[in-house]
């Protein structure tokens, strides 16, 4: 498939050059009216809003250099291996850190909460696109919308005070059930582990993943959907032929939108874990931790040196959601090629 | 072959439907699942009380599946399925959404009067009852002003760059990296500015936490203005054009007087997204229990700051767990009416395209 585009892009790309070099100078005016950028205000207008442009690729720049710069500060005096170490004492005289479990706990929260919110996500959004009552679309799409905008601090205070007295009763479940893998083994303490925060996290991005997919769901054509039906599908073969397949490429850009933000919360999971700095086996105990909590809980006690530390693994973090947005960005332009014929 | 075999086999002969369940079928099959689901939990006295309905969902599952494809067919019976899984998947959704729209509206009231929106928590331990969020109302307003100055015009322009003149290998980057940029978290927008502020060895203040808001701000205002920017027909543009009208006059007054509704819109809801932002705010302005209005010198309260540090530092004080709920409605509300008053501006402002 991939050799196929691109022998065929290259197809589209070489026509062009032979004509090139004959019209050049008669071509040179209109392009140059075309831009538009001969009268002054025009210049003016088109420097302007280009510098913008390109200041915002200078603060991405800055954003990558500055914490590099303190980060680099900080590692070269790690005493410990600033990958694998399962420690972050940054007061000592050899000060030792590392960030091998905020890793894993970042990983691990956000795949709870994307292996839940996904599929549920997705099932709302065809809800309100093909199974809700007509009447009823408009205002619970409405409400979704707005529930994306809730805070994330207002999350945290919520799944703090009453998410996390509640999940005593699953965490017995899932303990008496299948304690016997390991993961689900639970020793009775505050539910405050790797399972809440991603359950709480998975309730946090569910509105933004709904809303986007929804859009996607929306945009898929009617005359699809209509030659399913007239072959007699049932509503389920419609959804699964016809918008499904179109709304792929939405559904993963939605689910990387979520993910981006499951990654980087803060607020929700600094007030609902209850943090250490091992790794556990079981996702019911509790400790553990994220790059973002880490940072929000270690902040207000660091010095200088400690901040440079903290920023150091803030570039961890910084580097592994431009890893997952680029991978997401590329996976879409890929699938717009595919499904360009169909839009 | 042999399913269709027994589908047309139910059906009475002559007619073109295959044969379906009555309408009160999966009523009935609910019914009945619950039963069985509330028996079987009673009978076994299970652990949680979330029990009961896990198995009267797989008994609706399991029956519902088995009678219609007995009666109707596989197909109609994995379409009955998945409408089901459709059902519950958004039912399961607005049960923890209803919970914190309630809570917070319920545990909010208690304390939300005009004292709490007009004084500060100067003179107020954590552990008592008493104080309010003035402080913190008065510094959000100003970060998230000052953040929007700063954000919104810079997003806007480089919006018009990329779809009035964006050709090439620079607007191609700077799409890439809008992309990119809605995707950094907001702690680490924080924390660069922090690593500034380490550099040139600055205390705390308000405008530090602007800064990152505004980073955050402005790819949120690039992708909506983008998107309104290209719903303006090419006509207009065109026959502006073609009037000898240069582009920048056709841009400003034709395609941004077309959309600026939309503009708007987008600009509000990235205002509305940055209210809430915690953790820069935490890192850069630190919070303040003090009324401090200038934001350019001196820590600073912010409003989703003074939630956390409510519920974190108040070692579990029903007052303070109250002063949380309420400043959590304040704050959800001035989120919702920007909301609101966003969309209403969209719906009022849309476009004209004719159609």
């Amino acid at each position: 498939m991939d050799t196929d585009t691109s022998t065929q892009t290259d197809d589209n790309a070489a026509p062009p050059p032979p004509p090139q070099p004959q019209p050049q100078p008669s071509t040179t005016t209109p392009k140059r009216l075309a831009r538009g950028a001969t009268r002054p205000g025009d210049r003016i207008f088109l420097a302007l809003t280009r510098g913008s442009g390109i200041l915002l690729l200078l603060v991405m720049a800055a954003i990558a250099l500055f914490l590099s710069y303190r980060a680099s500060l900080a590692i070269s005096d790690d005493h410990g291996n600033f990958l694998t170490t399962f420690e972050w004492d940054t007061r000592g005289t050899e000060p030792r850190f590392g960030i091998a479990v905020l890793a894993v706990g970042t990983v691990v929260s956000a795949v709870i909460a994307m292996a839940l919110a996904v599929p549920v996500a997705v099932a709302i959004a065809l809800f309100l696109t093909h199974y809700a009552p007509r009447r009823l679309r408009g205002p619970i799409a409405y409400v979704i919308d707005l529930l994306a905008a809730v805070p994330s601090i207002v999350y945290g205070l919520w799944g703090a005070l009453i998410l996390v007295p509640h999940m005593n009763g699953l965490f017995g479940w899932l303990d008496d059930y299948l304690g016997w893998t390991g993961i689900f083994s639970w020793d009775e303490g505050a539910p405050r582990a790797m399972l809440t925060v991603g359950i709480l996290l998975a309730i946090m991005i569910l509105p933004i993943i709904t809303n986007v997919s929804r859009e996607v769901f929306r945009q898929v054509p009617r005359m699809h959907e209509e030659a399913a039906l007239a072959l007699g599908a049932t509503r389920w073969e419609v959804v699964r032929l016809a918008v499904l397949p179109f709304g792929r490429s939405g559904v993963i850009s939605a689910s990387m939108l979520g993910l981006g933000r499951a990654l980087g919360e803060t607020m929700a999971v600094a007030t609902v874990l209850s943090p250490d700095f091992d790794l556990h086996a079981s996702l019911l105990d509790p400790g553990g931790g994220t790059f973002a909590q880490n940072i929000a809980a270690k902040f207000s006690e660091a010095d200088v040196f400690g901040r440079d530390a903290l920023i150091a693994s803030g570039l961890v973090l910084f580097v592994i959601t431009l890893l997952v947005n680029g991978a997401a960005r590329l996976i879409i332009a890929r699938r717009k090629e595919y499904s360009g014929a169909a839009a | 072959m042999s399913h269709t075999a027994t589908a047309t086999a139910a059906t009475p002969p002559g007619s073109l439907r295959g044969a379906r369940l009555p309408q009160w079928a999966p009523y009935a099959v609910a019914a009945g699942s619950v039963a069985a689901g509330l028996g079987i939990s009673a009978a076994a006295g299970l652990h949680s009380s979330v029990q009961w309905a896990l198995i009267a969902a797989v008994l609706y599952v399991v029956a519902t599946y088995g009678l219609s494809a007995r009666v109707e067919g596989r197909r109609q019976a994995e379409d009955r399925v998945a409408t089901s899984f459709v059902w519950v998947a958004f039912l399961l959704a607005v049960v923890p959404l209803a919970s914190l729209v309630w809570a917070t509206v319920k545990r909010g009231v208690k304390v939300l009067d005009g004292y709490f929106l007009t004084h500060s928590m100067g003179v107020v331990g954590d552990a008592e009852p008493g104080g309010g969020i003035y402080h913190a109302v008065l510094g959000s307003l100003e970060q998230v002003g000052l953040a929007t100055v700063i954000g919104a015009p810079i997003g806007v322009l480089t919006a018009i760059y990329l779809v009035e003149y964006g050709r090439g290998r620079l607007a191609r980057a700077v799409t890439f990296f809008v992309d990119v940029m809605t995707g950094i978290p907001s702690i680490v927008a924080g924390l660069f500015v922090l690593s500034l502020m380490l550099m040139l060895d600055m205390q705390p203040f308000g405008f530090a936490g602007s800064l990152a808001l505004a980073i955050l701000m402005m790819p949120v205002v690039v992708r909506s203005t983008e998107e309104m920017l290209k719903l303006v027909p090419d006509e207009l543009r065109e026959a502006s054009l073609a009037l000898g009208v240069p582009k920048w006059r056709t841009v400003l007054k034709v395609v941004l007087p077309t959309s600026v509704g939309g503009i708007t819109t987008g600009v509000m809801l990235a205002v509305a997204r940055i209210t809430g932002e915690t953790a820069p705010v935490m890192l850069l302005v630190f919070g303040n229990p003090f009324i401090n209005a200038n934001p350019f010198e001196g820590a600073q309260a912010s409003l989703p700051l003074y939630i956390y540090q409510q519920y974190a530092q108040s070692a579990g004080s029903p007052y303070a767990y109250d002063r949380a709920w309420a400043a959590s409605l304040t704050l959800i509300a001035f989120v919702m009416i920007l909301n609101l008053v966003a969309r209403g501006i969209a719906r009022w402002k849309a476009p004209k395209t004719g159609r």
